[in-house]
């Protein structure tokens, strides 16, 4: 039976914390990927207490995105739309409780192919009954073939032992 | 100094390097986007909920009692 789901890497952030993870020389040869989250920011301001919104990019650019996202901090639901300098994802904060992390994942269908790069994204982060998350449709219009993703959060760090895995997926 | 994690996914090697000048000035651009995005999303939140004591306020006008409106509006 053929593989058709594998993990090409996965990364833990360590003590101290990282800037942004990075994925590169991402191999040409699936058909999609998939990037499975786990990720809690260090930002403790009064700004951040219902989450915060952590960056995505395809190939480092922060061009030709666009996107619209349902989500919600706190009680309340809201929409956005736009162009905008990066993929808004999800994260919990240091004012979370210790150890919550946000779970979130990315499909990307037909990421090695010259079409533009359209995606979907989950993500949600619980706090003990106050939660966020957001649900996302992206669209990077570029014909380059994604050949590696950043993360960044919002401001400050991803913290000690969150992660990131990525798979790909064939279709045969 | 802040670092950021690479995956060489050839390789399967990570590495933890220092950001440069560039992410750094990147970092600091993508804080004030998440700025508007955070103003935008408490301007929303507060129109909603001026609306919602709007509507609240009216309905008790009408003379419906605060359990008729909470199973109205809930």
């Amino acid at each position: 039976m053929a593989v058709t789901y594998k993990l090409i890497e996965t990364v833990t952030v360590g003590v101290g914390g990282a800037a942004n993870i990075e994925f590169t020389s991402i191999p040409q040869t699936y058909t999609d990927l998939h990037l499975v989250t786990s990720i809690r920011e260090s930002r403790t301001d009064a700004a951040s207490a219902n989450g915060v919104s952590w960056n995505l990019r395809f190939n480092s650019l922060t061009t030709n995105q666009s996107q619209r996202s349902l989500y919600y901090a706190g009680a309340i639901p809201s929409a956005l739309s736009g162009l905008d300098a990066g993929f808004f994802m999800w994260s919990t904060t240091g004012l979370d409780t210790s150890n919550v992390f946000a779970s979130g994942q990315v499909y990307i269908p037909n990421y090695a192919g010259s079409s533009y790069k359209s995606f979907s994204s989950e993500q949600i982060g619980e706090n003990n009954g106050s939660s966020g998350g957001r649900l996302h449709a992206g669209l990077w219009s570029s014909t380059a073939a994604i050949t590696s993703i950043q993360m960044f959060p919002s401001t400050g760090t991803f913290v000690e032992y969150s992660s990131a895995s990525l798979y790909g997926i064939k279709n045969s | 100094m802040a670092t950021k994690l690479i995956v060489d996914c050839s390789t399967g090697i990570t590495t933890e390097v220092e950001l440069t000048a560039e992410e750094i000035a990147q970092r600091e651009a993508d804080a004030q986007a998440w700025a508007l995005i955070e103003a935008e999303r408490e301007a929303t939140a507060s129109a909603k909920a001026a609306a919602r004591a709007s509507a609240e306020a009216k309905l008790s006008a009408l003379g419906l009692t605060a359990d008729e409106i909470a199973a109205l509006i809930s």
